[in-house]
């Protein structure tokens, strides 16, 4: 009954506002350019944000990706003579950083070069990692073809390689070349699988694989290729002596992240005498993303909601205007009997009713406006849940907002007076 | 005064005004609209109210149509005191017991003829169905059956007045309020409209009518003539009621009240 009466009310105030459609139209037209730029503003930035948040959580969420730098001093020294600079962490640094914490799942070390590779008539220059059966658990990627590489490859020295996709297809390496030899260096290695790789940026690190990568066992790295790198640099030789260019660690939750990463990098403080070490946690970046995100969001969100509230001062306006044109149909509402709140009522839904409706419309404005942004530019987009009820919600409350004072204007109306209103 | 007048005497009459002030106030000047009017009316009564303007003929009619407040006096609706009721609860008894008719009609333009007519209805909570249905009958008993999808705007003023009364009606009022009903219409008309208030006496309505064309007064029973905010006189079947003698009672200096 009462669901019956709100409907009917409703009919009316659409009726109403149907015996003008021109201002009706126009009244409405702030609310749906308000929504349809808030909904659009929150989608442009949901989607940018998401975009970064991806490619953080590629990292990982429960690690923490501890590399090697060469520190400020030492890269003084090393422009002005040639001479063997000595940095970085050392196969001791990961022993004794799987070793000393509690909250630690697993780590993964990683010596990384680059080296000429030829598989048969093709070759190009890959990125060789020497690293651990971990690093294919905490840089998960799918496969294409073979296996990766076992601890067995590790303790036998085996001389095995696992592809990338990306430098795969470079050599025109396929399925079949599963078990064919890959020349890194002037050494002969046996292809045993291939897999898919990520690359890109994380916020403002590298994610730990690239698609050239071309992964082989530590231990065979350290022996085939050993500790020392040469840099040919503007005429002068330059000579790095360093054990591991990275660390991957990854603790059991995400929650322990940043308490180990403050725990390591007291423990690498203890060992290294210069700072030749830097530690990223990918988390903390997530978090920091994250708030962008929400600074983001507020600020276009709010330059946004500008043009809502014109849209909304623009509907309170046509209100105030039609209370006093009608002031005569409300005197003769009020003589008959019609009580001041059920003008209020019948006021108010005419508002929320218009806002409403304009913000439909100005939701698939807004819905609209994004699908094409990404078409056109290529730029991700993301509506989600939020982005369609707030600005429907919004409108809702703009309609009452709005409304109420044209509607507490029209039941103040004295009904005498207003009958002799002409 | 105090005592022996807090309730009404009798179960026949229905309105009765009891030392009525009403006072506006113009600058530093109060001005009296009505100066201590009693007045009783009968059920059944048809009362045309006359005076010149400013006598103060308007602001009764507001007063008994429950439109407007006295500032001081009683006024009794079908034996209740409603002088000290608020908004909400005037409202209610116009949606209840009273029925109005105007001299501009007082249609609402943008609704069908059906529409204005089911209007009350729409405030007593009445669903489309009954509404509808109730309009139609009201329509057709005033003539304006083949009418009731037409706006107001394209009806003649007859018609119009139809309407008007055909939606003073839908509530089944107790008394129909008629402020100058013919004012806007050609004589012939006029009668036509006055013929039809009658026919509605005679179903038992109780009428006050303000006029000031005694031609059109002569139509009710009772002429009741103001002049600066109180009775001058009283003419026809009520005539020798107590009203007359209630109106010198009414001469009384305000402190009374």
């Amino acid at each position: 009954m009462r669901q019956t009466r709100i409907a009917r009310n409703i009919a009316l105030g659409i009726e109403n506002l149907l015996l003008h459609k021109l201002r009706s139209f126009l009244t409405m037209l702030g609310v749906v350019f308000g929504v349809g730029s808030v909904v659009a503003m929150l989608s442009v930035g949901e989607g940018a944000s998401q975009e970064a948040l991806a490619q953080i959580r590629k990292l990982g969420s429960n690690n923490i990706i501890v590399s090697s730098v060469k520190s400020a001093e030492e890269q003084q020294t090393s422009t002005t003579h040639s001479h063997m600079s000595i940095y970085g962490l050392t196969y001791a640094d990961h022993r004794r950083i799987s070793q000393s914490f509690a909250n630690i799942r697993q780590t993964a070390p990683a010596k990384l070069m680059r080296k000429e590779s030829r598989l048969g008539e093709r070759a190009m220059e890959l990125r060789v990692v020497g690293t651990t059966p971990e690093w294919f658990r905490l840089v998960p990627r799918e496969f294409v073809a073979g296996r990766i590489i076992a601890q067995g490859d590790l303790d036998g020295r085996a001389p095995v390689a696992v592809l990338t996709e990306f430098g795969a297809r470079k050599l025109l390496a396929t399925e079949g070349s599963v078990g064919q030899t890959l020349r890194i260096g002037g050494d002969e290695f046996e292809v045993i699988g291939i897999i898919r790789s990520e690359s890109g940026q994380a916020g403002n690190i590298q994610i730990p694989d690239q698609e050239i990568d071309v992964y082989i066992p530590l231990d065979v790295a350290r022996t085939y290729f050993g500790d020392i790198f040469f840099k040919r640099t503007s005429g002068s030789d330059e000579r790095e002596k360093v054990e591991l260019h990275q660390i991957i660690v990854q603790v059991d939750d995400p929650k322990n992240a940043e308490a180990v990463a403050a725990g390591i990098e007291r423990m690498l403080g203890l060992f290294h005498k210069k700072k030749d070490y830097a530690l990223s946690v990918p988390l903390a970046l997530l978090k920091q993303a994250e708030a962008t995100k929400r600074t983001f969001n507020i600020v276009l969100g709010s330059i946004a909601g500008i043009s809502l509230l014109v849209g909304g001062i623009g509907i309170m306006n046509i209100m105030l205007a039609s209370v006093t044109e009608r002031t005569r149909e409300i005197g003769i509402r009020r003589a008959i009997g019609a009580k001041r709140r059920q003008i209020v009522y019948q006021f108010l839904i005419e508002t929320v009713v218009l806002s409403m409706f304009g913000g439909m419309i100005g939701l698939g404005l807004g819905v609209l406006i994004p699908l094409l942004i990404t078409h056109f530019s290529g730029m991700a987009t993301v509506v989600t849940v939020n982005g369609i009820l707030l600005p429907l919600f919004i409108s809702m409350a703009i309609g009452i907002l709005f409304g109420i004072y044209p509607a507490m204007n029209a039941a103040r109306v004295d009904p005498i007076v207003a009958l002799r209103h002409e | 005064m105090m005592d022996n007048q807090t309730a009404p005497d009798n179960g026949h009459e229905i309105v009765r005004l009891e030392n009525a002030w009403k006072t506006y106030q113009m600058g530093t000047e109060e001005v009296h609209a009505l100066a201590g009017v009693n007045v009783t009316f009968g059920k059944g009564d048809f009362w045309a109210i006359m005076g010149p303007s400013g006598s103060g003929k308007s602001t009764m009619m507001n007063i008994l149509g429950c439109l407007d407040r006295l500032t001081s006096g009683s006024y009794y609706l079908d034996g209740k005191d409603v002088s000290k009721l608020d908004d909400d609860s005037l409202s209610e008894l116009r949606l209840r017991y009273l029925g109005f008719i105007f001299q501009s009609f007082n249609l609402i333009p943008q609704l069908s003829v059906q529409r204005n007519i089911e209007l009350p209805l729409y405030y007593l909570g009445w669903d489309a169905v009954r509404s509808a249905q109730r309009a139609r009958e009201l329509g057709e008993q005033v003539g304006l059956g083949d009418r009731l999808n037409h706006r107001p705007t394209e009806l003649s003023g007859g018609q119009m007045q139809r309407t008007a009364i055909a939606r003073a009606l839908a509530n089944d009022p107790q008394v129909i309020f008629a402020d100058e009903p013919t004012g806007n219409l050609d004589s012939a008309t006029g009668v036509q409209i006055m013929e039809m208030l009658i026919k509605l006496n005679k179903l038992g309505k109780t009428i006050v009518m303000v006029t000031h064309e005694p031609d059109i007064a002569a139509y009710a029973h009772s002429r009741l003539h103001m002049k600066d905010g109180n009775i001058d006189r009283i003419e026809g079947i009520h005539a020798s009621n107590e009203n007359s003698q209630k109106h010198r009672t009414g001469h009384r200096e305000p402190a009374a009240s």
